[in-house]
């Protein structure tokens, strides 16, 4: 595992796009790899598998109580009663924002990212910009999201592992009274559940 | 590992590229990297730890100058060679033949 791959400095997108498919069609034939299940999981992360999941999670919790209680006890469960489970997921946390405190979630060291519940990660999220300053800067990193959290305000990072994933409980907007629990899923955005974001509020431009 | 991936609290490493209207995947070879990994991860061709820890041992020069996911095809590549699944020559060949368009 030690030996370095130096040639790889001067690869183009070109080649990298050649070198993918060289590995997998050297796989295929090996026997060791079935192309059509890469097309079945790229069709479920890519089309089936995102933040609409967590909203659902999140509506779920502003409209019941009880719920809530679970989710912020055992995130794990509490987002499995809703179906919501898989890689990735198998260990949650909800943190939940209150007017005391907001809490954002970064993974410093890679890309760890609650898949069942939010998809994939924006590249932003796997990027160097974001993983170094979050826990450095994270006033600076979230007023670069447009978000200003009054310095009486207490902000939590929360840094992911490859155990243990995190999901923000975002504060329900004003105006949300009486609103179904459709009608509030869609207020709630991926940024505000990773913490870099809000929930929007209604009527609102989003 | 105390390596290049480390990367919090570190300065100098420019803005972030938000951009809300970015896709999940933005080339198909990412895709086909992305469903690659899965499959062999559930195939138990290596667990989470071995491979982040071929990431992690990825050149830092190499790590900060290369896509994401060119990091998984960095530890796929890793753990194929290591497990006789793959060899360098053989990917070379194969790449040659994809860039003449015969394979």
């Amino acid at each position: 595992m030690s030996d370095k791959h130096v040639h790889k400095h001067d690869h183009q997108p070109s080649d990298i796009s050649l070198r993918v498919k060289a590995v997998e069609s050297l796989l295929v034939e090996k026997g060791l790899l079935d192309p059509a299940a890469i097309d079945k999981l790229v069709d479920a992360y890519e089309n089936k598998i995102g933040p609409h999941n967590g909203a659902r999670v999140v509506a779920h919790a502003w409209a019941d109580t009880a719920y809530k209680k679970r989710l912020l006890t055992d995130g794990t469960a509490a987002i499995a009663e809703l179906g919501f489970t898989g890689i990735q997921g198998e260990d949650m946390v909800v943190v939940e924002n209150t007017p005391e405190v907001h809490n954002m979630v970064v993974c410093t060291l890679c890309s760890c990212y609650p898949w069942p519940t939010l998809g994939l990660p924006p590249n932003w999220y796997k990027a160097a910009p974001y993983r170094s300053r979050a826990v450095i800067d994270p006033r600076g990193v979230l007023k670069e999201f447009g978000v200003n959290i009054s310095e009486s305000k207490e902000v939590r990072v929360w840094d992911s592992n490859a155990e243990l994933r995190y999901l923000v409980l975002p504060q329900r907007p004003e105006g949300s009274d009486g609103l179904d629990e459709a009608a509030l899923a869609n207020l709630v955005t991926r940024d505000s559940m990773i913490g870099v974001g809000l929930a929007n509020t209604p009527g609102a431009k989003k | 590992m105390n390596g290049i991936h480390d990367l919090g609290g570190r300065h100098g490493m420019g803005p972030i590229d938000i951009d809300p209207g970015q896709p999940i995947f933005r080339a198909d070879w990412e895709r086909r990297m992305f469903g690659m990994f899965i499959l062999a991860f559930a195939g138990g061709h290596f667990n989470i730890d071995q491979f982040r820890a071929a990431i992690e041992l990825m050149h830092p020069a190499e790590y900060l100058e290369s896509d994401y996911y060119e990091h998984w095809l960095h530890s796929l590549e890793a753990w194929c060679k290591a497990n006789g699944s793959l060899t360098e020559q053989e990917i070379e060949d194969r790449v040659q033949k994809l860039a003449k368009g015969d394979a």
